[in-house]
């Protein structure tokens, strides 16, 4: 049961370039349906057929939570990566049918938050947009801290400056404006939780100062997905199903399963749930492991891998899948 | 088909019955002679035509009768019903849940209308129309997880989840086997499982946690649970373990047949979309040993299972006194022919009682 998620059919409705590197997708129901209603935070897997290829990644829904007549998301081109966002940015348009996945929340508000303090780099403000207007509607109290790039590349700050100005701050690198943590997080009433999202430098920026000043680790939120990285071919034997596979150079290990016609679980593709952790029967070289699931020991061990980031170097690797 | 909604009682009198119809579509726990804890768990995505898997919110004929015990339940006891502020808002998803599914599944029963925000439900069975305004407590008699529930059959335990567990955060418990929801009220998974015997050691609370943290939105699961109950009390809870703990002490070998009770346990599992929370409805089945044995299958198997299941269990589950006596009445119908496979009765496969 891949994911464990229902999938839905749908029909792109509207996409439109916010600025030199993002674009955002509108998608409806095709069946001129109700989209189901979803939480803040929570995410969609869109499936891309490219060519022969297909491409599922993982997009934080930026919509209301409770508009059910459209999910819509924002995807930002990395022209370095193995193509999923040129895919939409070049190919998607509108009237295209497309399918994603139900919603899958991995970054939800802890609803007993008495104030929820937003820490996102670039990209990572999507998924505050959808839960800044969930807890506008139910008088949740916020406060955003949003570091982007430029102003010109600065996605959604001018809605978010005129909406909220009470609530949101922006940084702009290009002025040299910089978040100051350690007065931000001292500053914070009781019940306070934090959530980050943005480049791994960041959250690992905002998690070592929080814990650095005592907060206590339930109160720290944060999602950062990967996206899968390029690497050398390698072959693997699938023991279950007994097959033996080679996941190509911008292939993950996961997709060349799919591939395969292996169903695999998984849920969000980049290396933060932990639902497609997959044992290793035997292996005679090194794991690149890239995730954020396991710990060091467990990476160590050479008794688990994940194979929506992680990759293989070596002769033979075989897996209990 | 239209049900005949019966006038019973759970208590008192004890005029509960189950008819033909109910004991054909009994949700029959042991899918083998022997029974052991296990995950067991099944998309609930439907079932059979009639059966109690068909719908997601299953009503049958003691439907109006288990509302008016829960509503004498909760005059008694109004902390038999519980929602911690955070909750509400999986309060209003799980009143949206059930009033879509139920409309839809029994239109002639149920009926919504909505018009944005402003919703109109109406239940025929139980005389109730009511308008209000979607997100809006004040608009409802009670709060949304309340006024849903006392129209619904079950309890429901509604789970916070955060910090990789779930969190007994809201609930609605009068039909339950033993457990209080006023003293779970805010525990994690581990905690609330804590009295539970050999579970533990087998890991399958890790296991069954992990499992139910992954439940994603529109795919929805299913497992049944058991347990054995003197008379047909739907509130066998610790708050009135005074009351029911000594009918155990009034079966004898006479009476066994028509008051002691199979208590099956339907336990669903659907994600909650805008508060991420887990609504875990725990929907209770009672039938008579007598009505028990009228299934070949069931009585030869039932047999086996009871008397075969370890002391630790048969204590947890409350019947280990009783056991010699059941397992007596239950072996007059067992006459050691082999059982098929699964839960279902196959009354047209199965041989008759070999007497």
């Amino acid at each position: 049961m891949s994911a464990g998620t229902n999938k839905i059919a749908v029909t792109v409705s509207d996409v439109v370039p916010v600025n030199e590197i993002v674009k955002r997708f509108r998608f409806v129901r095709s069946d001129g349906g109700s989209l189901p209603t979803f939480s803040g935070g929570a995410h969609t897997v869109v499936e891309m057929q490219d060519g022969e290829i297909t491409r599922l990644n993982p997009y934080s829904l930026m919509s209301d939570p409770m508009d059910q007549s459209a999910y819509t998301i924002s995807v930002r081109r990395d022209d370095e990566g193995r193509g999923g966002s040129l895919f939409m940015h070049q190919k998607v348009k509108p009237g295209d049918e497309m399918v994603v996945s139900y919603p899958v929340n991995l970054f939800a508000l802890d609803l007993r938050a008495r104030k929820n303090l937003m820490i996102a780099g670039g990209i990572g403000i999507t998924p505050f947009l959808a839960q800044i207007k969930q807890l506008s509607a139910m008088n949740g109290r916020f406060e955003l801290h949003y570091a982007c790039r430029s102003s010109a590349l600065a996605s959604y700050a001018d809605e978010l400056t005129r909406d909220h100005p009470q609530n949101v701050q922006i940084y702009f690198d290009d002025a040299k404006q910089v978040i100051d943590l350690e007065n931000l997080l001292d500053g914070q009433p009781l019940g306070t939780h934090i959530y980050v999202c943005g480049p791994k430098g960041m959250i690992d920026w905002v998690r070592g100062k929080a814990a650095d000043l005592g907060w206590p680790r339930e109160a720290i939120h944060y999602e950062e997905f990967l996206a899968p990285q390029s690497g050398k071919p390698f072959e693997v034997k699938l023991s279950v199903s007994n097959k033996i596979i080679k996941v190509g150079e911008h292939q993950s290990l996961l997709e060349a399963i799919e591939a395969a016609g292996v169903d695999a679980p998984y849920l969000c593709r980049g290396g933060a749930c932990g639902q497609c952790e997959t044992s290793v029967i035997g292996y005679d070289g090194k794991f690149l492991h890239r995730d954020h699931w396991l710990d060091d020991e467990e990476k160590a061990s050479g008794e688990k891998i994940m194979p929506c980031v992680s990759r293989f170097e070596g002769k033979t690797l075989v897996l209990d899948r | 088909m239209t049900i005949q909604f019966n006038d019973e009682t759970f208590r008192d009198d004890y005029t509960f019955k189950n008819s033909q119809w109910a004991i054909d579509r009994f949700p029959f726990p042991f899918h083998e002679d022997s029974y052991m804890y296990s995950v067991n768990m099944e998309q609930h995505q439907g079932g059979p035509a009639g059966s109690v898997y068909e719908k997601r919110f299953d009503v049958d004929e003691h439907y109006v009768a288990e509302m008016k015990d829960r509503a004498m339940v909760l005059a008694e006891d109004p902390l038999r019903c519980q929602s911690l502020d955070h909750m509400t808002l999986a309060g209003w998803d799980l009143l949206e849940l059930i009033m879509v599914s139920k409309s839809e599944d029994y239109p002639d029963l149920f009926e919504l209308h909505r018009d944005g925000n402003n919703w109109h439900w109406i239940n025929r069975p139980m005389g109730i129309e009511q308008k209000f305004s979607f997100m809006d407590e004040t608009t409802l008699p009670y709060g949304p997880m309340e006024y849903i529930t006392r129209q619904t059959q079950g309890d429901f335990a509604v789970l916070d989840q955060r910090d990789d567990n779930l969190w007994m955060d809201a609930g609605m418990v009068t039909t339950q086997a033993d457990w209080s929801l006023d003293f779970d009220i805010g525990m994690n998974f581990f905690e609330w499982h804590a009295p539970v015997p050999k579970a533990h050691e087998m890991g399958i609370f890790v296991r069954a946690l992990k499992f139910l943290l992954n439940i994603q939105q529109g795919a929805p699961a299913r497992r049944l649970n058991w347990t054995m109950t003197v008379n047909p009390l739907l509130d066998t809870s610790p708050e009135n373990y005074h009351k029911w703990g000594v009918q155990k002490t009034t079966l004898t070998s006479d009476n066994v047949g028509e008051k002691q009770f199979l208590r099956v346990e339907l336990q669903t599992f659907f994600r909650l979309p805008r508060s991420n929370a887990l609504v875990f409805p725990i929907r209770c089945y009672l039938i008579a040993l007598e009505d028990v044995v009228s299934v070949p299958k069931w009585g030869r198997r039932l047999h086996r299972v009871l008397r075969d299941v370890p002391v630790e269990l048969a204590t947890y589950k409350g019947f280990i006194d009783n056991r010699p006596m059941i397992v007596d009445y239950l072996s007059e119908y067992d006459d050691g022919l082999p059982t098929s496979d699964g839960i279902w009765p196959d009354k047209d496969t199965e041989p008759p009682f070999q007497a």
